[in-house]
Order: C-alpha cells, then structure tokens, then sequence
C-alpha cells in the first residue's frame, strides 16, 4: 500500500506552501520528509490526511485519492499531527477507547489493553493525558494513530521535544511497527533519518530537492565510492590520474568513481608503481546534515 | 455521529459542565416560579407555569451558551480540531453529534421542572384544573427553542476560536432570533408588514405554540431554523 503525491500545490494567500511537489512512499518502507521550518511539511502532511485541501494536485493512498474518498483514506491511515493535539481532560483509556470506536476497532477493550502494553503506557494507563509529561503523552498520540492497525502512517515530528532515551525508545517503536506500514515521518533532525529511514524527500520552500535512498543521498553525486588512501610518505597524485582524486594532506588522497571495484582498481596501482601504502579505507561518506544544508541553503 | 455524542457528554459530565448548567438552571427557575415575589405562582393565584415559560427562555439565552461555546471553539484553539478531522468522521456527524449532546442536556435540564406540573395541578381549585394542552404546546416549544438555541451556539462556535467571543456572539444572536424581530416589528416603518415581521421571529412561533395548538408551520420554523444553523456550520467547517 504506497502513498503518492502527485503535483500537490498549496497557495495560501500570496504564498505558495507546496509547489508542485510529486514523490512515493512505497510500502514496507520508512520515507523521511525532511526540511527547515516552513518549507511545507506539515502542510503536504494535512493535505495527505483529507485535514486540509490542496489547491491542484492530488495524494493518492493506495489508488485512492484523498479528495476524492477522504473516509476510505482516513480509515486506513494513522496519523500524529505537528504539536500531537491531544484531549487532555480525557483519561489514557478513555481517549484511547474514543479512537478505537472512531475506527470502528473490533474488541476495543482489549486492543487498547494491547496498544497500553506495547507502547509502554501500562503504568500511565490510569492517568488523565493533561497530567502526562510530553514523552508520555506523545505515546499516547502514537497510540491514537496506530490503534487500527493503519496501513499508512504519517507522522508529524514525532519525537520533538522527547529526552535521548525516550527519542530511542519512539523511534524504536516506529521502526518495529513500519515492516508492514507505509510510514511517513518528518522531522528536522538529521540522525533520526540516519537511524530510522530508508528513504528521503527534502523538501524547501515548497520544493522538492532530493528523493532518494539514505545511502545514495549520502554519497555525494549519487552512485560514487570513495576511499581514502594513507601513505607512509608522500605520493604523486598523478598516479591516479584515472579516478577523481582529492588530495586531503600530504600523506593522504581521496579517490572518487563510480565503479564498483574500485578498491581492486586502487590496489592495482598502488602495487604497479610500489607505493608505500599505509591504510585503504572506505571513505566517511559526508554526513546527511552536510547534504541538507547544501540542498536547502538559501539561493539569495 | 454516536461516538462524537458519548465524547461530548462525557466531557459534559467530566468538567462540571452539565452539572452547573443543570443546577443554575433549576434553582433560578425555581427560584423565580415559586419563591420570588412578583414573580411566583403562589401569589398570582391562577394554576398556570406562565412564569416558567415566559422566563426559560431568558435564562437559556445566557446557560445555552454557555453549553455550547467550546464545542468548536475550544477544539481549535487547543489542535485536537485536526485529530477530529483526521479520523473517519463525516462532516455533519461531528456538528450533529456535538449539537445532539448539548440539545440532551438542556432536555435532562427541562425534565426536572414537569414536576412543577404535578404540583400546579395539585394546588388547582379544583384539582387538576389547568390548561394542560397550553402547557404541552409550551413544553414542545421550549424544547424546540432550547434546540434553536443549541444549533445557535454551535453555529458560533464554529465561527472563532475564542470562547468567549463565541458566547458572546451566540447570546446575542439567541436574542435577535427570539425577541430581536419582535421589537424590529414595533419600528413605524413596516406599515401592514410589521406582522409579517414579526413572524420571522421565535418569540412569534413560541408564543403561537403556548397557546396549546400545536401548528405544524410553528414546528417546522424551529427545525427548519436549527438545520439551517447546522448546514452554516457544516459549511463553515468545511471551509476553514
């Protein structure tokens, strides 16, 4: 079950939120939807749960346009919305048990006991959500939207404002339940994407930048492979001529290609001219938070 | 539409609301019906809930709102709005779920006061001697102009996301619809049309009910009234 975003625009006003955007999500995986603040994420993110309207475009939940059928779409979907909105005068179970009968759920009771237990809520079960601190309460959000067991989840920052232990425990949570879920997550921080996702869409000001898998977005220029190369003592970069090559100081090089071998090609070398070779080692691919800043610093 | 009406009553009943609403209102209408002087049936001397009919309406002009200022209100302000929203709820299930638990409890408030019936007619010379078919008409009106009331102060509701402004805004509007054509129609410049003003009026219809003959036009101006209330906020939701 994918969800597809096709040419969504959203004009509010004189501004244009979402500009033509398209992308997949495709089932059985987590899609990161990065951005700065205001680029337009929570604002595709209303639009793909039938929240708000798109001004042209369409999402399509497994075929099904959201504009179009938005009770069938909102019966499959999960949702946590930017800022998890939460009754807080209702109890734990008592929100929960609203939900479920939203959903229409079989056998409330003993799916909310189900959902209580697996998202770690067993000792907050009893407790009104206004008393809950934010980590728990953004269980209790996370609970709301997987409570029908949806096939496609969109999450809005999830886990902003969560301490380190209860962002791991969140993520984790997200990462157990996604196998067999279409999940869409946005969030602005870097490592959360490295840690949980298996695809990325950047967006800014209302465009897409990137669309593509974490490993591919972190290897600058797509496909390329690069090692680093220490030597004992200095060497002629000249040698290389026939890959792309960096020189990093005196006694070490980066070499770049597409090629798959390209560890064999560099041994080849080395052993022809006898270089005094120290460490091969596959490069550190630049870090994602270097690729969002390239992709998202401002052009003006 | 079933779950949206457990939510709000539970709501209702979890913060007190229903439970001051029901108590202001009964002890002000009993109050003013069998304690206060210029105002007591015991003093007046007929066997007749006049007073209860004639001044209900005023004080659901402030309680109503009261109900009904956060339904939509609140949900805004606070987010939850787009929770609401994003689960498989039809549009109109939400407003008539909301408008049906705020109609039920000014019904559970009204229930109470059949008691005064009972009494009234105790106290007849002889006893039972009332004009029970007046009292029918006027509790069918009340009911319907308590549901007016309700569809008025979800409608305005609807319309911000401050509180109070959607009280305020409700009042009033709970006011121009019941009495509001009424004095309009006293203006010199209608001529023969003042009637016909004056008609579109709730006081007009209420009245015309009070009577005892119960007139499907009378009925069918309230109904008509509240779905046109609910069909703008439907819109209006739909909208924002």
């Amino acid at each position: 079950m994918s969800l597809e975003v096709v040419g969504l625009t959203k004009i509010f006003g004189e501004q244009r939120a979402v500009d033509n955007i398209s992308f997949t999500a495709a089932a059985g995986q987590i899609t990161g939807f990065l951005g700065p603040n205001g680029a337009g994420k929570s604002t595709t993110m209303k639009i793909a749960t039938g929240f708000s309207l798109a001004t042209s475009g369409l999402v399509l939940v497994d075929g099904v346009d959201v504009s179009k059928d938005p009770l069938a779409v909102k019966k499959i979907t999960g949702y946590l919305p930017e800022h998890n909105p939460l009754y807080l005068d209702m109890y734990v179970r008592e929100f929960l048990r609203f939900i479920g009968r939203a959903y229409q759920v079989k056998n409330i009771k003993s799916k909310v006991e189900e959902m209580i237990e697996r998202i770690g809520l067993t000792r907050e079960r009893n407790k009104r959500i206004g008393t809950l601190s934010k980590g728990y309460r953004q269980r209790v959000g996370l609970a709301q939207a997987l409570i029908h067991d949806p096939s496609v989840l969109i999450l809005d920052e999830p886990t902003t404002g969560l301490d380190p232990n209860q962002i791991i425990e969140i993520r984790n949570i997200i990462k157990d339940i996604s196998k067999e879920k279409t999940v869409i997550l946005s969030t602005h921080i870097m490592q959360e994407v490295e840690a949980i996702c298996d695809k990325v869409v950047i967006i800014d000001r209302g465009q897409i930048v990137a669309d593509d898998e974490v490993s591919v977005l972190k290897t600058e220029g797509g496909d390329k492979q690069a090692f680093k190369m220490t030597f004992e003592s200095s060497v002629d970069e000249r040698l290389f001529e026939k890959f792309e090559i960096d020189r990093v100081n005196e006694k070490e090089l980066l070499a770049r290609a597409s090629e798959d071998n390209l560890r064999a090609e560099l041994l080849k070398v080395i052993a022809e001219n006898d270089l005094p070779l120290a460490s091969i080692v596959k490069a550190d691919e630049q870090s994602l938070e270097e690729v969002f800043r390239k992709l998202t610093k401002s052009k003006d | 539409m079933v779950t949206i009406l457990i939510k709000e009553i539970n709501e209702f009943l979890d913060s007190l609301i229903a439970y001051v609403v029901m108590g202001v209102f009964l002890t002000g209408i009993g109050l003013l019906t069998w304690v206060f002087p210029d105002t007591n049936v015991l003093d007046y001397g007929y066997a007749s809930l006049e007073t209860l009919f004639s001044l209900a309406p005023y004080v659901f002009m402030f309680l109503i709102p009261a109900i009904t200022m956060k339904s939509f209100a609140e949900e805004k302000r606070s987010g939850t709005l787009e929770l609401l929203y994003t689960l498989p709820f039809r549009q109109h299930d939400i407003v008539i779920g909301k408008f049906l638990a705020g109609f039920l409890l000014v019904i559970v408030s009204l229930l109470p006061t059949l008691i005064y019936y009972y009494s009234l007619s105790a106290l007849g010379n002889p006893v039972g001697n009332m004009d029970t078919p007046g009292i029918i008409g006027s509790y069918i009106g009340l009911t319907l102009l308590g549901g007016v009331f309700t569809a008025v102060g979800i409608f305005a509701s609807a319309l911000t996301q401050n509180q109070i402004v959607s009280f305020i805004t409700s009042a009033f509007l709970c006011y121009v619809l019941y009495s509001g054509f009424d004095s309009v129609a006293d203006l010199a410049l209608w001529g023969n049309e003042s009637s016909t003003v004056e008609s579109l009026g709730m006081l007009f219809h209420y009245n015309s009910l009070s009577r005892g003959v119960i007139d499907l036009t009378d009925i069918a101006y309230f109904v008509g009234l509240g779905y046109l209330l609910l069909l703008f906020t439907v819109l209006i939701m739909k909208r924002s």
